[in-house]
C-alpha cells in the first residue's frame, strides 16, 4: 500500500536518509528503530510530505505521490502524529478534535458567510467524527476537559484520535509511547493493535523495544540514514549488525 | 453551536448601552471619541483574525487601513465618485493589495513574516507620502464628504454618524462570529497551534493563511473607509506602524483570539487615554505601568480571562455530570442485583 524506492534526503552534504527501499502492507504494524540521528523522523517527514526527497520515489495505493505537500498526503489517507502534539489548551478535548475531519468537507468561505445547510451538516459530521474517534481511543469520559489539563498519556491518545479523524489509510506515529509509564505503554500498544485490527496500516517510530518486539509485524532498522535490517522482530533481534549499531550486546544476551 | 442564554442577554444589554450612549453623553465630543473608538475597534477585529486566530502578526495592518481610507478620500474628492461606492471599493482595494502582499509575505514564517510586513507597511506609508500626484503627499486629502444619506436616513450629525459606525461594527462582529465559529475558523486556530500539525490534518497552509490575511485586510480597508468619511481629513501618518502597535495593544488588553476582545480593548484604552489627558506628556508614566500590570495579571486579556474561567467551570460541570450519571448507573445496577 505504501512503498518507497531508493529514498534519499540530503541536508547540505549530509545524507539523513540514504537509498531506503521498503514496503508497508495493509493492516500490518511496522516499526522503525535506530539510534538517535539515524534518520527515522526524516523518513517520516519524507513520507508525510513535509520534506521533499532529494531522490527516490514514494508510491501510495499504486500511485506515485513523491513531492506532494502534507495536506495533499493527508487527503490521500496518510495521517501522522508528532512527538509533541500542540493542542489549543484553552479549549476542550472534543473541540480540539473537530478540525481533524475538516479535510473531508467541501464547504467554502461562502458557505461560512451564508451559514449554509451544507456547512451546518458538515460541522455536525465533524463533531460526530470527533466523538467517534474519541470513543475509539477510550477518552469519551474526558471530552469536555480542557486540553491543557490532561495527562501525557491522554495527550498521546488525543494525538491518535486527531490522526484517526482524518479517515486515514495509514498512520505514521512518531514515538507514540514517549514519556509515558510502562502500564500506559501497554495500554497504548493495545490501542495500536486495535487500529490495525480495524484494517489500518500503522507505522511507528519507537525506542521502547519491549513494546515493539511484541507489537510489530515488521521492523526496519535505520543507522546513519541507511536501512541495515528489515524483517520480523525475532530475525532483527538476532541480527549482528543491529545488535552492534543499536541494541547493544546486553540486549542480545538478555 | 448555540450561544448560551446568559451570553445573549449580556449582548443585548451591551447593545442597548451602545444605542443609549449618545443620550447619556454630556456633549458631542464624547460621541466623536466613542465613534472613533468603534472604528479602531473594527480595524482591530480584522487584525485579530490574522494575529489572534491564525497566529500571524501583520505589522502592515495600519497601512491597509490607510489604503482603505485613501481609496475613499481620493475617489470622492478627486474623482467625484459617490461615497458609498468608494466605501465599498475601500474594502476591495485593501483586500486586493492584501492578496498580493499575502501571497509573497506568507511564504515566510514567524518573525521573518513580521519583519516583512513591517516593511510592507512602511512601503505603503512611503507611497502615500511620496506619490503626491495621487495622494496629495504630506498635504493630505482635505474635504472628504460625510457619508450621504441612505433613503430618509442622513448622516450629517455626530449622533447619526455614531449610529452608522455602530451598525458597521455590529455587522463586522457578526460576520467575524460566523467565520471564527465555523470549520474555517477552526482551521485558522489549528494553524496558530501548530503549522505542521494543521498541515498533517489536511489544511492547505498557504491558501488558508492567505484567506485569513485577505479577510483581515478587507476589515482594515473598510475601517479605513469609515474613518475617511468620519474624520474627513487624511494624512500619510495614519499608515505608520505605530498605529498597528496601537491596534495590537487593543487586542492584547481586550483578549487575543476572542471575538469582542479587540473592541473592548479599543474602548478601554481610548477612554483611559482620554481620562489621562490632563496629565499631558506625563500620561505615559501612568499608562505604561497600567499596561504592564494588565499584561502580568491578565495575560489572556480581559475577555480571555473571563473565557478561561468559564471554560474551566464548564469542564468541571461536565465532569460532575458524568460522575453523577456513573454513580446513578452503579446504584441502579446495585438495586437490580438486590431485586434479582
Amino acid at each position: 500500500m505504501l512503498e518507497v524506492r531508493n529514498l534519499t534526503k540530503t541536508f547540505g552534504g549530509l545524507a539523513a536518509v540514504r537509498d531506503v527501499s521498503t514496503k508497508f502492507e495493509r493492516g500490518r504494524i511496522s516499526a522503525i528503530i535506530g539510534p538517535n540521528g539515524a534518520g527515522k523522523s526524516t523518513f517520516f517527514n519524507l513520507v508525510s510530505g513535509l520534506h521533499k526527497p532529494t531522490s527516490g520515489h514514494i508510491y501510495f495505493d499504486g500511485a506515485e505521490v513523491t513531492g506532494l505537500r502534507p495536506d495533499q498526503m493527508a487527503l490521500r489517507g496518510v495521517a501522522r502524529s508528532f512527538q509533541t502534539t500542540h493542542l489549543f489548551d484553552k479549549a476542550s478535548v472534543l473541540d480540539n478534535l473537530i478540525v481533524g475531519h475538516r479535510l473531508r468537507t467541501k464547504s467554502t468561505f461562502w458557505d461560512v458567510l451564508l451559514n449554509s445547510r451544507r456547512l451546518r451538516e458538515e460541522e455536525r459530521a465533524c463533531r460526530a467524527k470527533a466523538e467517534e474517534v474519541l470513543d475509539f481511543v477510550g477518552l469519551s469520559s474526558i471530552a469536555e476537559r480542557l486540553a491543557g489539563e490532561i495527562s501525557q498519556e491522554e495527550r498521546k491518545r488525543v494525538a491518535f484520535a486527531l490522526a484517526l479523524a482524518t479517515d486515514p489509510k495509514i498512520l505514521l506515529l512518531d514515538e507514540p509511547a514517549g514519556g509515558v509509564n510502562p502500564e500506559e505503554t501497554a495500554g497504548l500498544a493495545d490501542l495500536i493493535r486495535k487500529m490495525a485490527a480495524k484494517g489500518l496500516t500503522v507505522c511507528l517510530i519507537e525506542h521502547k523495544m519491549d513494546m515493539i518486539m511484541s507489537l510489530a509485524d515488521k521492523i526496519i532498522v535505520l543507522d546513519h540514514g541507511e536501512m541495515i535490517a528489515e524483517g520480523p522482530p525475532a530475525a532483527v533481534q538476532s541480527n549482528p549488525r543491529v545488535i552492534e549499531a543499536y541494541l547493544g550486546a546486553d540486549y542480545a544476551a538478555a | 453551536m448555540e450561544t448560551p442564554l446568559r451570553t445573549r442577554a449580556l449582548l443585548a444589554v451591551l447593545l442597548l448601552l451602545a444605542v443609549l450612549f449618545p443620550l447619556a453623553a454630556p456633549n458631542s465630543y464624547y460621541i466623536y471619541v466613542m465613534s472613533l473608538a468603534y472604528i479602531m475597534g473594527l480595524s482591530a477585529v480584522g487584525l485579530n483574525l490574522i494575529l489572534g486566530y491564525t497566529g500571524q502578526l501583520n505589522l502592515a495592518h495600519a497601512g491597509f487601513m490607510a489604503v482603505g481610507a485613501y481609496t475613499v478620500g481620493i475617489l470622492t474628492v478627486d474623482h467625484g465618485v459617490p461615497f458609498w461606492i468608494a466605501f465599498a471599493l475601500s474594502g476591495v482595494v485593501a483586500g486586493a493589495l492584501g492578496f498580493l502582499a499575502g501571497i509573497v509575505s506568507l511564504r515566510l514564517k514567524t518573525h521573518y513574516f513580521v519583519i516583512f510586513t513591517l516593511c510592507v507597511g512602511f512601503i505603503l506609508y512611503l507611497v502615500i507620502e511620496k506619490f503626491e500626484w495621487l495622494t496629495h503627499g504630506t498635504v493630505g486629502v482635505i474635504g472628504i464628504p460625510a457619508p450621504p444619506s441612505i433613503g430618509p436616513i442622513s448622516f450629517e450629525t455626530p449622533v447619526a454618524q455614531y449610529y452608522l459606525v455602530l451598525v458597521f461594527l455590529c455587522a463586522a462582529l457578526w460576520v467575524m462570529h460566523r467565520i471564527v465559529r465555523s470549520l474555517l475558523g477552526r482551521a485558522f486556530v489549528a494553524i496558530r497551534n501548530s503549522e505542521d500539525l494543521a498541515e498533517a490534518l489536511g489544511v492547505n497552509l498557504m491558501r488558508t493563511k492567505v484567506l485569513a490575511f485577505v479577510l483581515s485586510t478587507v476589515y482594515a480597508g473598510l475601517a479605513g473607509g469609515l474613518y475617511a468619511g468620519f474624520v474627513r481629513f487624511l494624512g500619510p501618518s495614519i499608515a505608520l506602524e505605530s498605529h498597528t502597535f496601537e491596534l495590537v495593544t487593543f487586542i492584547l488588553v481586550g483578549g487575543i483570539g476572542t471575538l469582542f476582545g479587540p473592541v473592548l480593548g479599543a474602548l478601554v484604552l481610548t477612554w483611559v487615554t482620554q481620562s489621562l489627558q490632563f496629565l499631558q506628556d506625563f500620561r505615559m508614566i501612568v499608562f505604561g505601568p497600567m499596561l504592564i500590570l494588565l499584561v502580568m495579571y491578565f495575560p489572556q486579556g480581559l475577555i480571555g480571562f473571563v473565557n478561561e474561567r468559564r471554560a474551566r467551570r464548564a469542564a468541571e460541570a461536565a465532569r460532575a455530570r458524568r460522575e453523577r450519571t456513573a454513580q446513578d448507573n452503579r446504584q441502579r445496577n446495585g438495586e437490580a442485583r438486590v431485586n434479582a
